[in-house]
């Protein structure tokens, strides 16, 4: 063979290629494909962790399988692809995943210089501390000199530095990156605290403390952490898709329906319960999925509150905040209509 | 019919033009020419494709992220002092000083440990070599990433806590936290002076070195320089010590969470240096002893025979020739030890992947901190490579001497 020829071939199959490699319709790819790629945490109990059949099972995973039973009417057509939280936003903007529901804060950075969409906030969280009783701590400012485990690439890290600077203190991090070791490191007493979101912290404690009564979470929670789903820049339909699955558990906690009672109610007169299931309306086509979409998340997923007690609150965890807006807390759904 | 001088036989019609271009002078230019151009379009290809995918996802791009604030602590910084209020310029240069301090101590304690374990292998003493096998074959079969794992853990978890901290020797303890122990405590000036003279040392105990292996006349000239030298280094240090009442010893102090004062080494780096001491000590035991062995027999007898002593047949004989056989593998081992660094990340020691991957994580921009890091890798790798191939011209046996 020639150079030429050689030559040749090459510009032949580089024209071939397509120029644009993200296809904007990430759900006629899903489609097609006839799954859903999910991004989910390695395992962190309560949110996305696999358990001992090797189901994926949490918070997180119920979202996406929410987006696969809108989709395909079908809420086991999901693969998971666990990530750390150095690879999670990669995998998002090569297209590896079409989702990533990873129990990542919303920040501005994000939402902008990544290229990612915020779905929504599914666990609206804060930053805390957890220390050895032993060490007879009460709150966050007997803190200077101690060394702390944090996970790299996440907001916990950066929270820290502002936290110990603001008040004058210092640490000394100690940065592993994956989750087990983190943990390993922290019971084996390597740090004198671990810091993560307060969710992560029971989470840890519940699930791998030797013995749970022996650590405590301190008081002090030292930020915002909105937890939520995120989706590519660049592709509009998707994101209606993600968003409205989203409101849609949490608008079906509000309307009382539930996986158990969906099927009786789906008969009911009420407007807006019609509205929901879509006994009328075109909400299902204005999404570009069928007109049951809503009525197939409830009924194989459940509503929200459903979903978090399935996952949350067997681990100790309180809804606080994240009641309904009319029940104390602020998840708040615009209406299906 | 004879083919024209430049030109092969070729069909009717090929000749000519085209029969210029297979004149085999031109032909390889030819080929390469094109091979880079077509290599050219790739590279411009792939660029080109990226930097499209990434406006269109409104990713950021460009190097302007270097001097922004990087929010984010290092736990322990080699020179440098560093706090999150700095730039991400200056926790990747952390970071960097970071990877050249814990590879420059792996390499150095490995060749050392390496040379020993090669010799042992070959000495006469039973139990030696076979202990020395024992560790070869043991530390090349395991995964240095599961040897950093054993290392950290047995650091993390046999080590008690600070607070019932071992004291081998008065001053150092020894906890899960590290090993602390007293350190001069010197303010900047002083720093320099202490550095300044403590150089004038070494390069003083160098020339007197290089001076014995000299001529009569010509030594005496030189050990007389050294000695001034010395004097004058000594004096330095005097002066220092005498002048400055600021000089003493910083002690650890234990108080609250952990040890203040003194210097320390952490767990972290102790194990990657362990792990990656001894992990590349036995490769670099095995190429040594490779390099003996391929020294003829008969050297050593001839050697013997003229009655030089084992230590002055080594050193005069077997080892130039056999380090034509060492220094080569042995560049390659002290370049894979520079990269099996960047495995830090796996515990937690601050290297440079360690940062730029947080950095990574924080901006979103991969393909420019990928860049950094490679960029920063190959130059760490070209100048090792660089200062071993000058060390090899120098002490290698030029010729064939077998």
């Amino acid at each position: 063979m020639t150079a030429m020829t050689i030559l040749g071939l090459t510009i032949t199959l580089l024209a071939l290629q397509s120029s644009a490699v993200h296809a904007q319709a990430t759900a006629a790819a899903a489609l097609k494909k006839g799954f859903l790629q999910c991004g989910v945490n390695t395992g962190l109990a309560g949110f996305s962790q696999p358990d001992s059949q090797g189901e994926w099972r949490g918070l997180d995973v119920d979202f996406c399988r929410a987006i696969a039973a809108a989709l395909f009417g079908d809420a086991r057509k999901v693969r998971y692809t666990p990530l750390t939280a150095q690879q999670r936003f990669t995998a998002l903007q090569s297209g590896e995943i079409d989702i990533l529901s990873r129990n990542t804060t919303w920040t501005l950075a994000r939402d902008t210089s990544l290229g990612l969409n915020f779905v929504g906030v599914n666990y609206y969280d804060g930053q805390g501390f957890m220390v050895a009783k032993k060490r007879k701590i009460k709150n966050a400012t007997q803190l200077n000199g101690a060394a702390v485990c944090v996970q790299p690439g996440t907001t916990t890290e950066l929270n820290l530095a502002d936290y110990f600077r603001a008040k004058n203190m210092r640490f000394k991090p100690v940065v592993i990156e994956k989750m087990e070791e983190v943990l390993n490191a922290y019971f084996a007493g390597r740090c004198d605290v671990y810091s993560t979101d307060v969710s992560g912290l029971l989470a840890a404690r519940a699930s791998r403390a030797a013995a749970p009564e022996d650590h405590v979470i301190l008081p002090e929670v030292i930020s915002k952490e909105p937890l939520g789903p995120a989706v590519r820049h660049g592709d509009d339909q998707w994101f209606d898709i993600a968003k409205w699955s989203l409101f849609a558990m949490i608008d079906a906690e509000e309307l009382g329906l539930t996986s158990r009672n969906i099927d009786q109610q789906a008969k009911s007169a009420n407007p807006v319960i019609r509205r929901f299931v879509g006994a009328t309306g075109d909400f299902g086509k204005m999404l570009g999925l069928e007109a049951r979409w809503a009525h197939n998340i409830i009924k194989q997923v459940g509503n929200y509150g459903e979903s978090f007690e399935r996952h949350l609150t067997p681990l100790g965890v309180d809804r606080g905040i994240n009641r309904l807006w009319n029940q104390g807390g602020i998840m708040y759904a615009p209406p299906l209509r | 019919m004879r083919p024209r001088r430049g030109s092969t036989i070729l069909g009717a019609g090929q000749i000519g033009f085209a029969g210029r271009f297979r004149a085999p002078r031109l032909r390889p230019l030819v080929y390469q020419f094109v091979l880079a151009a077509a290599l050219g379009v790739v590279a411009w290809y792939l660029v080109s494709t990226a930097a499209q995918n990434l406006l269109d996802l409104g990713v950021a791009a460009g190097f302007g992220f270097l001097s922004r604030e990087a929010g984010f602590a290092i736990g322990e910084t080699t020179l440098l002092s560093y706090s999150a209020a700095d730039t991400y310029l200056r926790a990747i240069a952390v970071g960097f000083l970071n990877t050249l301090r814990v590879a420059t101590l792996a390499i150095l304690f490995a060749t050392l440990l390496g040379v020993a374990i090669g010799l042992a292998r070959l000495s006469a003493n039973w139990l030696l070599a076979k202990g020395a096998a024992g560790y070869v074959e043991l530390l090349r079969n395991v995964p240095l990433v599961v040897q950093l794992f054993f290392w950290y853990s047995v650091i993390t978890e046999i080590l008690p806590a600070p607070a019932d901290a071992m004291r081998p020797v008065p001053g150092v303890f020894l906890s899960n936290r590290g090993v602390v122990f007293p350190m001069l405590e010197l303010t900047a000036p002083d720093r320099w002076l202490f550095a300044l003279a403590a150089g004038v040392v070494v390069l003083a105990v160098l020339w007197i070195g290089r001076s014995l292996r000299l001529p009569e006349i010509a030594r005496r000239q030189s050990l007389a320089g050294a000695a001034t030298l010395a004097t004058a280094a000594g004096g330095a240090l005097l002066l220092l010590l005498a002048t400055r009442k600021s000089i003493k010893l910083d002690y650890p102090v234990f108080g609250g969470f952990d040890f203040a004062g003194g210097g320390s080494l952490s767990p972290e780096f102790t194990a990657l240096f362990l792990g990656l001491t001894l992990y590349t000590a036995a490769f670099i035991a095995e190429i040594v002893r490779a390099g003996i062995l391929s020294v003829d027999r008969g050297q050593f007898e001839a050697g013997y025979s003229l009655g030089l002593t084992e230590r002055q047949v080594m050193r005069f004989i077997v080892l130039p020739q056999a380090l034509r056989l060492i220094v080569p593998p042995v560049t390659s081992q002290y370049l894979n030890c520079t990269k099996n660094s960047s495995l830090a990340v796996a515990i937690g020691y601050p290297d440079l992947v360690s940062v730029a991957n947080t950095t990574i994580n924080q901006t979103g921009q991969a393909i420019e901190g990928l860049a950094i890091i490679m960029i920063v890798y190959l130059s760490i790798s070209l100048a090792i490579s660089a200062a071993m191939n000058a060390y090899n011209r120098r002490v290698v046996l030029r010729g064939n001497s077998r």
